[in-house]
């Protein structure tokens, strides 16, 4: 690691007052159009027009304010938003913060795409179902199944819809009232525990063996005729490929359950593994995480979900096909699961992805993956050289594309425990990390995923930070204790109230009333 | 192309002489040795069947650019298509917002170096409820479809209630979606839905249908303002005494476009808010800005029922500074996994700042004026294509939609929308599948973007047309 300069960085700070507390009393933000003069009088008074008893007579307390005021508040609030373009996102491990080329979103916001509404007939839709359809070919050669919808608007919802199927097709084999158990692991995304139970299942929770895998014998004894089927990512959490998911899917399989492969992990081993070949009935990928897609603060996202052949009939309505010369939507699908978001999605998401499989070809993304376990197994090494910093499980073996940390040996020798040194993290002008997903079996964890879009120096940096946070933990616990410290903000100062019903405010107006 | 000097701009690390260092670095010779824990039975042994790479920015764009140009827009022709994705104007300064890079780009950031997504976020929660008059709001969802959903097994859920009553005027979409969520009835968690039904002249719930199917074991009475036939339910307020009457929760799905004008659900009685934000400041995005919202009193069993994060402004050491925190986030599937209130995970939280902004510029007078200017031309075309020889307009009242019947013109929704397509029209959306009760009927959307002309433009081409 070549020495590094850590930045003395300081986050922008405008002290910006809420925008309910800006503007005065008949400023204007922006005027809509007005209805023609032969319309208003040819029908009356607007209001009129509506049953008595329905028309709003309780004034609207939101803020009034100039146009430029409000640009202004909301560019001052975006600059006190580090995101991912500023910040180096290395940190947030499970998330694949990779760049999302900005010739994508201006082509999204081309009224070409902006404009479009999904109700229009099939034949004024041509340009953007050719890019749904081609992506879906994409994927399909990247995971092995046969066929895809992009409905779900997020990755939890493609383990929703995955949870539906599950039902669907045990519901049409008439085995539905026996199958009721879905397993999951506990190094999964929770979602993947959540969605069955919301389904109606009940969720069976894998914990690792002493290696770090899903216990695989405790997996053979209570599979039963009871299983429905099996939820899981790999690599796990924690970054470690387990070598025998085969076998599980075939204990799960001779149970007579369904496999789905969450690949919300999946950028270390695009075009080196898929989910079909390891024997999975489904998977899904995140278009906003693997396919680069941007976050925005937390959407629109798409998950996209892909069955083997003979599940195709069950995924939801519509579905995109070609005929050879057009492009059409098949609404026609008796066996579908139904619907779990309205029209198609978040197609935004879809061209995107599409875009930048079409910018990396095969060679790209194999490249892709391949640069991000390098990338990974570089930091695990600068990390692992850092006093107090262990990472649990499979000794000896290599993480792929993430991986687990743990700060329990400096939480023990200084008090200093990984959600305070990642407040004081953030002090160098990057993202502060994600821990981990609940509940915390490695203790005060850590997961950073350094994909293929950081630089050597972004790795060298990020690593320097954590190292600096360490020792200060250590020199100084106080002073981490009390970070952030170049923040447009200091620690909040009491975090009971969110537990605390006659102290929490989820608006403004709760807030006038409670701090009365 | 020679495999050792793929270099691609958005991986800098493929370039070879840091490849290699780093590889050295790690001590591995080959890149494959990277993965050394993959058997060699689940290595994918083949070639991807993908297209070659397009790496010059410009020719990829081009080639988006020439894709998309085969669609036809809804500015190219004139749309009158709504049925919950709608044509709204967006104003400059949202799109110069939303388009920020660091809000494009952040994620879950913490709430000290993403402050600024977190305050932006709490105005959002604060300028939505000003419009439903509540005072808790939660993180969005997918859509109004999915909060829907989910505020209806909140109310099943808080009743410890195992049925739903819903008119049927609520948007097929909608309808399906709620149906994946609260179905199949052999499941333990399942909601039964019983369709209430409704009032031919108005649209609205029948009220004496209503009492009949109500009972000790209806968690939840469902009803949108306005519905999805643009009908204004005039009988909002008996609604939800009604159900409070055998202790079920009043779920209403609204349009916030709508509430400049029309009552806030909390004033007719609403328990659980919910709807879709898109008409407040998103584009339509061919249906990629939808975003469902959720709201309620702010008493604890509604909070502590939320599938989704609420969040808390919260003080810091330096007084009228503030930050923000998550409330009860023991809840949510991030921390109880199965023994969560359903789930949460990214949805669409973009379209909150979005609509922040909207609101923020709009402010009272603005939400008015639109409201308004809907109500007139709406109503203007509702008025204007009854009057066409052969149609009927269904319903008595209108905000933004409405619905024509053309059973008496000899032609079917599809013949008609056709013959408007020639015309550089998008017609009404076809109701003669979903409703087969409405017989051969369209829904028509006139917003605020609509003019005198392009209303008298769509009459005067129906009238060709239906000649």
């Amino acid at each position: 690691m070549k020495d590094v300069r850590l930045r003395k960085y300081h986050s922008a700070a405008w002290d910006e007052p809420l925008v309910m507390e800006m503007g005065t009393k008949g400023e204007r933000g922006i005027i809509p159009p007005k209805a023609a003069k032969e319309v208003a009088e040819k029908l009356g008074d607007a209001l009129d027009l509506l049953p008595a008893g329905m028309r709003r007579e309780k004034s609207m307390n939101l803020p009034e304010i100039s146009q430029y005021h409000v640009l202004q508040h909301y560019l001052r609030l975006s600059q006190m938003t580090l995101g991912m373009d500023l910040g180096s996102d290395i940190g947030e491990g499970t998330c694949t913060m990779k760049y999302s080329p900005k010739m994508h979103e201006q082509v999204v916001n081309s009224s070409k795409f902006a404009d479009l509404h999904p109700k229009q007939p099939a034949e004024t839709l041509q340009g953007i179902l050719e890019i749904v359809y081609g992506l879906e070919q994409y994927l399909k050669q990247i995971s092995g199944m046969s066929k895809f919808t992009f409905q779900p608007g997020g990755g939890s919802h493609a383990t929703y819809t995955n949870a539906c199927l599950i039902r669907k097709y045990h519901e049409a084999r008439g085995e539905l009232a026996t199958r009721d158990e879905v397993i999951t692991t506990i190094f999964s995304h929770p979602c993947d525990g959540a969605t069955p139970a919301t389904a109606g299942f009940k969720v069976i929770t894998l914990m690792p063996d002493e290696n770090g895998y899903p216990d695989l014998e405790a997996l053979k004894a209570i599979v039963s005729e009871r299983t429905a089927g099996i939820m899981f990512t790999n690599p796990e959490d924690t970054g470690i490929f387990n070598p025998k998911v085969a076998e599980y899917v075939k204990v799960v399989h001779d149970a007579g359950g369904l496999c789905f492969y969450d690949q919300a992990n999946a950028n270390g081993i695009m075009g080196m593994a898929r989910a079909f070949d390891a024997g999975f009935d489904a998977c899904h990928f995140n278009l906003h995480k693997t396919f680069s897609s941007p976050h925005g603060c937390e959407g629109p996202a798409a998950g996209a979900y892909g069955v083997r052949e003979e599940l195709g009939k069950y995924l939801p309505a519509p579905t995109v096909e070609f005929d050879g010369t057009r492009y059409y939507l098949d609404y026609d699908r008796p066996e579908s699961i139904g619907k779990v978001r309205s029209f198609l999605g978040n197609l935004e998401c879809v061209i995107k992805a599409y875009a930048w499989i079409r910018s990396m070809g095969a060679e790209g993304i194999k490249t892709a993956a391949q640069i991000s376990v390098l990338n990974n197994n570089y930091l695990d090494k600068l990390l692992l050289n850092i006093k107090g910093v262990t990472r649990p499980y499979a000794e000896g073996k290599r993480r792929l594309e993430q991986a687990r940390y743990s700060l329990g040996d400096v939480k023990e020798a200084t008090g200093v425990g990984t959600a305070e040194i990642r407040n004081r993290f953030s002090d160098f002008g990057i993202q502060g990390y994600w821990m981990s997903h609940h509940p915390w079996i490695v203790p005060e964890p850590f997961t950073p995923e350094p994909c293929e879009t950081y630089s050597r120096e972004d790795l060298d940096y990020w690593a320097a930070a954590l190292e600096q946070c360490v020792k200060e933990a250590y020199e100084d616990p106080e002073f981490v204790m009390n970070a952030p410290h170049a923040m447009g903000n200091t620690k909040i100062l009491d975090d009971s109230l969110a537990e605390d019903p006659d102290r929490w405010a989820c608006t403004y107006r709760a807030y006038k009333k409670k701090s009365k | 192309m020679n495999k050792k000097t793929f270099v691609h701009p958005y991986i800098p690390n493929s370039a070879p002489e840091v490849k290699a260092a780093m590889m050295e670095a790690v001590g591995i010779s080959d890149l494959e040795d990277l993965y050394s824990e993959i058997p060699e039975h689940l290595r994918f042994q083949g070639e991807l069947d993908l297209p070659e790479p397009m790496m010059a920015e410009y020719e990829l764009r081009r080639h988006l650019e020439e894709t998309l140009a085969k669609n036809v827009t809804c500015k190219d022709h004139l749309s009158f298509l709504g049925g919950g994705c709608w044509q709204h104007y967006v104003p400059a300064v949202v799109d110069e917002i939303v388009n920020r890079a660091e809000f494009v780009t952040a994620y879950c950031g913490g709430t000290y170096a993403d402050l600024g997504k977190f305050q932006a976020r709490f105005e959002f929660y604060s300028m939505l409820a000003e419009m439903l008059d509540v005072d808790a709001v939660s993180e969005p969802i997918y859509d109004w479809g999915a909060a829907a959903g989910m505020s209806i097994r909140m109310a099943s859920r808080l009743t410890g209630r195992n049925e739903v009553l819903i008119p049927e005027n609520v948007s097929p979409e909608r309808m399906a979606q709620i149906r994946t969520l609260c179905q199949p009835e052999i499941m333990p968690n399942s909601i039964k839905i019983t369709l209430a039904g409704i009032d031919k002249a108005t649209g609205g719930v029948d009220i004496e249908k209503l009492k009949n199917k109500l009972s000790e074991n209806v968690a939840a009475v469902y009803f949108e303002v306005p519905g999805f036939f643009g009908n204004v339910e005039k009988n909002a307020r008996e609604i939800s005494l009604l159900a409070k009457s055998v202790g079920a929760q009043s779920v209403v799905g609204v349009d916030p476009v709508s509430l400049g004008v029309i009552a806030p659900p909390a004033s007719y009685g609403a328990d659980i808010i919910c709807g879709d934000l898109q008409s407040i400041g998103m584009h339509m995005l061919c249906g990629g800005g939808q975003s469902g919202f959720i709201a309620f009193r702010d008493e604890a069993p509604y909070l502590a029922e939320c599938p989704l994060a609420i969040y808390t402004i919260a003080e810091t050491a330096v007084p009228g500074q503030y930050a923000y925190a998550e409330v009860l986030p023991e809840r949510t599937s991030y921390e109880a996994r199965d023994k969560a209130k359903d789930w949460v995970g990214t949805a669409s939280g973009l379209w909150t700042i979005g609509a922040a902004v909207y609101m923020a510029l709009m402010g009272p007078q603005g939400m008015r004026e639109i409201g308004e200017t809907i109500l007139y031309n709406s109503n203007y075309a509702k008025q204007l294509i009854g009057e066409i020889k052969g149609v009927k307009v269904l319903f008595d009242t209108s905000f933004k939609e409405f619905v024509a019947n053309f059973d008496d013109t000899g032609k079917t929704v599809a013949e008609i929308n056709k013959a408007l397509e020639g015309k550089k029209i998008f017609g009404g959306l076809d109701l003669s599948a979903d409703f087969p009760s409405l017989g051969n009927s369209a829904l028509f959307c006139v917003t605020e973007i609509h003019t005198k002309q392009d209303i008298d433009k769509l009459a005067a081409a129906l009238k060709e047309v239906l000649k």
